[in-house]
This record gives C-alpha cells, structure tokens and sequence, in this order.
C-alpha cells in the first residue's frame, strides 16, 4: 500500500500528487519532487550505456530512513512515483510493478477521455478511485 | 468486419461537416485554411491519445529512427491495417512516409480524377502523425502530397531546439 502517488508531466510539474493525509503533506511534495532527480539520471543514463531494451519501470529509486520511493516512466515521458513505507517490508517488486501497471492503464484512460487537455491537472474520479485503492487505508 | 468502414465513413463526414460549417460564415478567403487546421487539430489530440495507448507495453525508443519505423509499422497497422510502404530519410530530421494505397483515399478515385478535393482528407492524417510524434517527444512539422491517387506521402521535418 503506498503512501503517497505523484503523476508528474512531461516538463517536470505535477498533474496529479496523493498523500495519506495524516502525515505532512508538504514532506512528501518535498520527496517527489527530490526524486525527479534520480528519474532524469536513470532515464539519460541508460541512453549512453549499451542501446538495448530499456523497461519502463525504474525500480527503487532511492530508499530514505521511512520510506521506499519507486519510479516508472511513460513512452511520453510522463513519470508515475510511488512512495511506500519502509516498515511494510511484505511488498515485493511485482505488486509494486502491478500497481504501475494498473496506474499506466488509468492514465492512457484519462489521455484518451476527450473533455481532458495534456497538460491539465488530472481531474477525473476514475482516476480518484484507481489511486484510492493503491493508498494506505487512513484511520 | 465493418471496422474499417465506419471510420472511413465518419472522416467523411466529419471534413464534409467542417467545410459545411464553414461556408455559412461569410469569409471565403480563409476557408479553406480554417478549414484544413481544424480538421489538423483534431487528428493532433487524437494522435496524442492513440500513442499513450499504443506505446503502453513498448520499451523506450532509441533514437528517431526507431520511433519512425515504430509509427511506419505498429501505428499505421493498427489504424489503417497496413504499414507505410516506404519511409525514406535524409538523416537530418526529416522523413518521407509513402503509404501506395492509403485507406482514405482508395475510394475516391485510381488515377487523376479529384485530385484537388485530396488534401481536405489528408488534413486529419497529418494531425494524427504530428500528435503522435509531440506525445513521444519531437515536435515536427508533417505535410502531404498527393500526384496519383491513392499513393500519398507525408512529409515529417523534426523541428530541432
């Protein structure tokens, strides 16, 4: 269960960021917008080294003392970044690639729903309810 | 079955609408340029679209050259049920795609006949090829051209930053 979603855009700002709310909203911003950084060297990185298949998913981009920070990026560079608790250790890599995946197929949805424009903030409660069950259930 | 039709039959009637709409405004001038960008427009968002749904289970391209052969091959296929027949290229942004029988135009004529009224119905396949290439990246310029139907060629220029 993830603690925090961001769905970060082509030019690096946010059409869609998530966090449970219990915690500082702000210090998670912060995270993201952190490993933007991290996003940009795997996906320029790759592009010197061998020319072979490169995935979309990026794996673990950087663990902090709290918290796991995944990454994954779209064909149309568009980044999805997930932020999990470090405590819940019972995650493994394929529900995080999972909920990627489920996450990818949300958004081409939204891409594709003609009322929304590229570039706007992501409005639509399909896309609300998708996130939904991905997040930690708040108490 | 019918697949191929019904989209055959809605472009019509979506450039035949547009036109319609056009000449009850009094301009006649700027008809046909109005005309042709909005039809453009569409295919531009409808690109867009298509390419976030196609590229989902691909990996990263490597360079131009591979996105254009991706767009030749996978995109046209999917749309129109057959590859470009021909993609030549100079090597510096830009790219010539010829399709010999493109699927719009194999029903209006087999040689000289309505060549003038072709371009109206290559607005919207412009659009679709430019949206695609924005939503992987490249912005471009793409135009066609038609000298014997139903062989077209749409040309890409990469716009380099």
């Amino acid at each position: 269960m993830a603690v925090c979603i961001a769905v970060i855009a082509k030019e690096n700002y946010p059409l869609y960021i998530r966090s449970v709310p219990t915690q500082g909203e702000l210090k998670f911003h912060y995270t993201v917008h952190t490993s933007l950084d991290v996003v940009e060297e795997k996906i320029s990185g790759v592009g010197k080294a061998l020319a072979d298949q490169r995935e979309l998913y990026l794996g673990l981009l950087y663990p902090t003392e709290d918290y796991k920070v995944y990454g994954y990026v779209t064909n149309s560079k568009v980044k999805f970044v997930i932020v999990v608790d470090s405590s819940n250790t019972s995650l493994r890599d394929n529900e995080i690639r999972s909920m990627f995946r489920k996450l990818h197929n949300s958004f081409t949805d939204v891409m594709c729903n003609p009322f929304y424009n590229p570039g706007d903030p992501i409005q639509s409660k399909a896309f609300d309810s998708i996130v939904s069950t991905m997040m930690v259930q708040a108490c | 079955m019918a697949d191929d039709a019904l989209f055959e039959f809605l472009h019509m009637e979506i450039v035949a609408l547009v036109y319609k709409e056009q000449a009850t405004r009094e301009d006649i001038d700027k008809e046909r340029v109005t005309c042709v960008s909005t039809l453009e427009a569409m295919g531009f968002r409808v690109g867009q679209g298509l390419i976030e749904r196609f590229t989902k289970d691909c990996p990263t391209f490597k360079d131009d050259l591979d996105l254009m052969k991706f767009l030749c091959k996978d995109f046209w296929s999917t749309i129109f049920k057959k590859q470009i027949d021909n993609l030549r290229t100079n090597h510096q942004g830009t790219y010539v795609l010829q399709d010999n029988t493109f699927a719009l135009l194999t029903q209006f004529s087999s040689g000289k006949q309505y060549l003038e009224e072709a371009p109206k119905y290559l607005a919207f396949s412009c659009g679709l090829i430019r949206g695609a290439l924005s939503n992987l990246g490249l912005e471009s310029v793409v135009t066609a051209e038609v000298s014997l139907m139903p062989s077209c060629k749409f040309q890409v220029v990469i716009q380099k930053l």
